[in-house]
């Protein structure tokens, strides 16, 4: 199975995927998307780690361990930064950052 | 893996039994009761922060994930006093009526983010390390947004969350290069395989950057001073010595054992960045009119010196970062105990509010000169030895030019660092911070903070002690 699709195919996607993050978490101005753009990022990096794991070390598990601890805090992560959302919502009534701009030097 | 070999991993151990315990306390107590959570808090860390300097066992966990030895023992013991002179001076500013309900929150994030920093420091592998860096992370962003009916504390818990977040995802895009190009995660396996070839290049250059927001080092640092500003001062202060040192020991321990073999690499990188952080945070302090803002960009200063130590790549260069970590904790401590305490009383957070306070609190002066002087580096303050250790290990690593513009700089940070003494002492003030006194625990806090100041420099053993533990670049 594994012969079908070469590894780069998955790097390429993932690294892809990773710009697309980081793009969209500097252009985008509403914080749920820049959640989601962080979303993005940490996946690429799951595709990465499973990619590797599967491909090259198939012998040992440390990939797919990784992976699944990184969906794990990237499930707290958003936990605790939409609750702080919802905080800034209730605080500022947007949650688009050009409002957020209180703190300025 | 007996109960024996539970106790290696006594201090996280005692810590996360801390959290749960005060946990049960306050679904105990009723609601006029909640302040009592700050005396049972307080006197459960101190035995553990004294339990934390009895011997301990050290060796290997899980497979090589986790392990203890003298030197990441005496790292978590100055991070448990810092925590614990913390802990001090957030007395005042707990009591206060806006606080009332939720005194448990703040002791129960500020230990897990404490845990999290003891396991990045005793990891033996990424998975750890990054395991504990996000513990380290998410519970401070709760804190930073502590107290959420303000508009400012809201916005820096998103601030730090949302850039956190980024700076982590980059270090992971950097740690699954690596894993791709050694096939491990652990530090001693990667550290014998790792070479200059491009792709290990480029995920150290990843690593680094991940690690550099966590430190604020410049061109990372512009979360910095809106998250200081905005976060209340004692978490602030958490911030800018505790979650700053731990990660500065963290990065010291990888670039020494896992990237050694491309150590003239990231020197050159360390280099560049050290000079861009010191002249910047010391350019953007001068400028500075809140006391927090102002102390945000000379802590983004201190960490461009302490680039200067992990570049020496010896053993005085490991040694002199830790030794000014621990001088830095009490000298920044110190001074954000005088503005936690003012801040406390008064609200006032401006350096124009200082003018004159001479006059009327002439203790909380002397001590606020007494910490920045020990900041700015003037001799016979324990930060002139801080410095002058961190001078020694680049000298002796042949960076002259660097040396030469860390002095500079020094004498720049002198400057601003005289503007707030010069308010207190000199300015003239129509309605100066009227008197008030301190209650006993603050002024605890305060006097450990001085004790530290004064000690250090002399205390020769410290320095010894820290030397007989660290290590140089291994080759």
């Amino acid at each position: 199975m594994t012969g079908t699709i070469p590894l780069q195919s998955f790097l390429v996607i993932s690294t892809l995927m990773f710009f697309i993050g980081i793009y969209g978490f500097l252009t985008r101005k509403n914080l749920i998307t820049m959640l989601m753009s962080i979303e993005l990022i940490l996946n690429s990096v799951n595709i990465n780690f499973v990619a590797f794991n599967k491909y090259l070390y198939p012998q040992n598990l440390q990939g797919h361990f990784f992976t699944l601890i990184i969906i794990a805090i990237a499930a707290a992560e958003a936990a605790v930064a939409i609750a702080i959302i919802i905080n800034i919502y209730r605080n500022f009534r947007s949650i688009d950052v050009d409002n957020v701009d209180e703190l300025k030097f | 893996m007996s109960i024996n070999d539970f106790m290696t991993m006594r201090h996280e151990l005692i810590l996360a039994a801390l959290v749960l315990l005060v946990l049960i306390i306050d679904m105990n107590l009723k609601k006029s009761q909640k302040q009592l959570i700050i005396p049972i808090s307080l006197s459960l860390f101190f035995i553990h922060t004294v339990v934390g300097f009895l011997p301990a066992q050290t060796g290997v966990l899980f497979g090589g994930m986790y392990h203890t030895d003298a030197l990441t023992l005496l790292m978590k013991n100055i991070l448990n006093v810092g925590v614990f002179i913390v802990l001090l001076q957030s007395t005042t500013w707990l009591k206060h009526s806006d606080n009332g309900d939720k005194i448990s929150e703040f002791y129960i994030l500020l230990w897990s983010t404490l845990i999290g920093m003891n396991f990045m420091i005793s990891s033996g592998d990424f998975l750890m390390l990054y395991l504990g860096l996000e513990l380290a992370t998410i519970p401070m962003a709760a804190l930073a947004a502590y107290t959420h009916h303000q508009t400012r504390s809201a916005e820096a818990g998103i601030k730090l969350i949302l850039s956190s977040a980024l700076s982590s995802g980059i270090l992971l895009f950097g740690l699954s290069m690596i894993y791709g190009t050694t096939g491990s995660i652990y530090f001693d396996t990667i550290g014998a395989v790792y070479s200059n070839a491009p792709l290990q290049v480029l995920a150290f250059i990843f690593f680094f950057t991940g690690m550099a927001f966590k430190i604020s080092l410049v061109p990372f640092h512009l979360w910095t001073a809106d998250v200081y500003e905005g976060s209340p001062v004692n978490v602030t202060s958490y911030f800018s010595v505790i979650s700053k040192g731990a990660s500065v020991f963290i990065l010291i321990m990888v670039m020494y054992t896992v990237f050694h073999s491309i150590a003239y690499l990231w020197k050159d990188i360390a280099y560049l960045i050290a000079v861009m952080t010191m002249t910047i945070g010391n350019l953007f302090a001068l400028r500075q009119k809140n006391m927090k803002r102002f102390l945000a960009f000379s802590s983004i200063a201190q960490a461009g010196f302490i680039l200067l130590g992990i570049m020496g790549g010896n053993k005085i260069g490991m040694t002199a970062t830790i030794y000014f970590v621990l001088v830095y904790i009490f000298s920044n401590l110190g001074a954000f105990g005088v503005v936690s305490a003012i801040s406390a009383k008064t609200g006032k957070e401006s350096m124009d509010d200082y003018d004159g306070l001479y006059s009327t609190n002439p203790m909380l002066t002397l001590l606020m000169m007494l910490s920045v002087f020990s900041l700015a580096g003037i001799p016979p303050l324990a930060g002139f030895f801080g410095k002058f250790f961190l001078f020694t290990s680049a000298a002796s690593g042949g960076y002259y030019w660097l040396v030469f513009i860390a002095v500079l700089n020094a004498t720049i940070s002198l400057y601003y660092y005289l503007l707030v003494v010069k308010a207190m002492f000199i300015n003239k003030n129509e309605t100066p911070i009227a008197f008030f006194k301190s209650d006993n625990l603050t002024r605890a806090g305060l006097l450990i903070c001085t004790l530290g100041i004064f000690i250090l420099g002399f205390w020769s053993q410290i320095y010894e002690f820290i030397n007989s533990v660290s290590f140089a670049i291994v080759n």
